[in-house]
């Protein structure tokens, strides 16, 4: 589904911060990506969000080389990935219904085909009395699960999530894990960037490290 | 992929990670209507509004009184070049009053000359009393007698032929077309309306740059947003689109209130100047300034002020946006 060979990045003029990454992402695989801060992760996460271009290698994206693809192009291959940001970046002027629908809203869908499935999902993450609320008034896990299913919401083939544990207690991570590995279970590949090493040994996954810039695979 | 199934059905076959915690049942209905992308009420929009108002009121105001100086300007010199005036000078010799009753004649029998009055002896004496005095006695002084000739509106009359059938017949006479007071009144009336445009250019610049970066500035309140739509994957046309129709209607209220309001300001002042017509004030501002009317071209310009505020602001937002989706892409 998604394959980097001999990635590099470098930001201007300074050292590379990725260095000849070369690594796949299978359909429906569940992932952690970790390494000490600095590492590169987000810089990693932003390259598969195709927010970033690599300064030297090849990306290929659902048979797409990423290098060819116009600004439009890139959107459209966006679609096919969810992303769950730590800070969650929900719309304050929305409710938490109308940000969980705006990837939905934002392909030009009819609010009436969508209405249902967007309730459904909020049920199944817990949300179902939170409908109308505005993210100021949610706690920060009913705004974490706010993110992540706007997120999958487009149905996505791929989840990314950027430190989701990283603002809620150990129980609210151990919840938030198992929500990611239920959406796995539907056909979603998960990849996961956390510091957190007791989440990962929660759960019996392929984890990517990265150190000094370098990709480690651990099946 | 098993994504193709209907999310109900995969939903259902899944264990629910927030069973326990969720006791309150599921509202059935979402919001009915739905919020607008970019929030409409915020406090950067509303000032924003109130920028486009001034600045297009202060153009509009510019705007209207170069329409006013344009319009008093060419009613002067209207006024100065449909009269010209024939003196007949006392000279030795020659009856004054059979050489005003021909000069009146022979300009009478022109062509292009819709009235001709002569002035009798005793109004000729009153255009010198503010220098002389009243009292003297005129038969004693040669002071010489005007003959008003007003002109029809149209293509001027011969002067030339008028001016040497007067030499011909009554040598005493003088025709005076007031081409020198009229050529001073034209430049003086270009250089006044010269130097409105000027101004009026000035102001429309000056507006359409604060209200360009009034523009960015709420547009920075909004990058949140811009970054928000373009990750779940809204192309930059959508995103553009959506801040572009926000802030022409932003743009199009303010220009509106501005423009509206110096209308307003335009009928009072008109309305006022009608009221005091016939007073001295009135007279005096109405000498100077015409009827303080700026005419459908005035309105017109103003309206154009309203679009062109809106545009602008539209224009400038997508910009910023266009700039920011740049930075995060």
């Amino acid at each position: 589904m998604i394959l980097f060979e001999n990635v590099g990045l470098r930001y201007g003029i300074g050292a590379e911060v990725l260095r000849d990454l070369t690594f796949r992402i299978d359909g429906q695989s569940f992932q952690f990506l970790t390494g000490p801060s600095g590492a590169g992760k987000t810089s990693l996460l932003r390259l598969l969000f195709l927010s970033l271009r690599p300064t030297r290698g090849l990306i290929t994206m659902f048979d797409h080389d990423t290098a060819t693809l116009s600004k439009d192009g890139r959107a459209t291959l966006r679609r096919r990935i969810g992303i769950v940001f730590q800070d969650f970046r929900l719309l304050d002027h929305m409710t938490t219904y109308e940000n969980v629908a705006l990837p939905l809203r934002v392909l030009g869908k009819d609010e009436d085909t969508y209405r249902a499935e967007v309730v459904e999902l909020l049920q199944w993450v817990g949300l179902g009395n939170r409908i109308d609320a505005l993210p100021p008034i949610l706690s920060g896990g009913e705004k974490q699960r706010a993110a992540i299913a706007r997120a999958v919401i487009a149905r996505p083939q791929l989840l990314l999530a950027d430190e989701p544990t990283g603002n809620v207690d150990p129980n609210l991570g151990q919840r938030l894990l198992r929500l990611f590995i239920e959406l796995n279970k539907t056909g979603t590949a998960i990849l996961i960037a956390t510091h957190d090493i007791a989440l990962m040994d929660e759960y019996d996954a392929r984890r990517l490290v990265l150190h000094e810039g370098r990709l480690h695979v651990y099946e | 992929m098993s994504t193709s199934e209907p999310l109900d059905r995969r939903v259902e076959s899944l264990a629910e990670p927030w069973d326990e915690l969720e006791a309150t049942p599921l509202r059935s209905q979402g919001p009915q209507v739905a919020t607008a992308i970019v929030p409409q009420n915020s406090i950067a929009g509303r000032s924003l509004t109130a920028v486009v108002a001034i600045m297009t009121f202060l153009a509009a105001l510019t705007a209207g009184a170069v329409m006013m100086v344009m319009s008093a300007a060419s009613d002067w010199r209207a006024d100065v070049g449909r009269e010209v005036t024939i003196q007949v000078r006392p000279m030795t010799g020659r009856d004054m009053e059979a050489d005003v009753r021909k000069a009146t004649e022979i300009a009478r029998a022109a062509p292009g000359i819709a009235d001709v009055r002569a002035y009798t002896k005793e109004e000729s004496a009153r255009l010198v009393e503010p220098w002389l005095g009243n009292g003297l006695p005129l038969d004693e002084l040669p002071i010489p007698r005007m003959i008003v000739v007003k002109l029809w509106n149209g293509p001027p009359p011969d002067f030339a032929a008028l001016r040497k059938t007067l030499a011909g017949q009554v040598p005493s006479a003088g025709l005076d077309d007031h081409r020198r007071w009229i050529d001073r009144m034209r430049t003086m009336a270009g250089t006044a309306v010269a130097g409105g445009v000027t101004i009026l250019l000035m102001v429309l610049l000056v507006t359409i740059l604060s209200v360009t970066f009034a523009t960015r500035g709420a547009m920075a309140a909004n990058r949140p947003i811009v970054e928000v739509l373009h990750y779940v994957g809204a192309t930059d046309g959508f995103v553009a689109s959506q801040f572009q129709r926000h802030f022409l209607k932003l743009g199009f209220r303010g220009g509106l209130i501005g423009g509206a309001v110096a209308i307003a300001l335009f009928g009072v002042l008109q309305a006022a100047n009608s009221w005091l017509t016939g007073t001295a004030g009135g007279d005096e501002a109405e000498a100077l300034f015409g009827t303080f009317s700026i005419g459908f071209t005035g309105y017109l310009a103003i309206l154009g002020q309203i679009v062109l505020m809106a545009l602008v602001t539209a224009l400038a937002s997508r910009q910023t946006v266009r700039r920011t989706l740049k930075t995060i892409d």
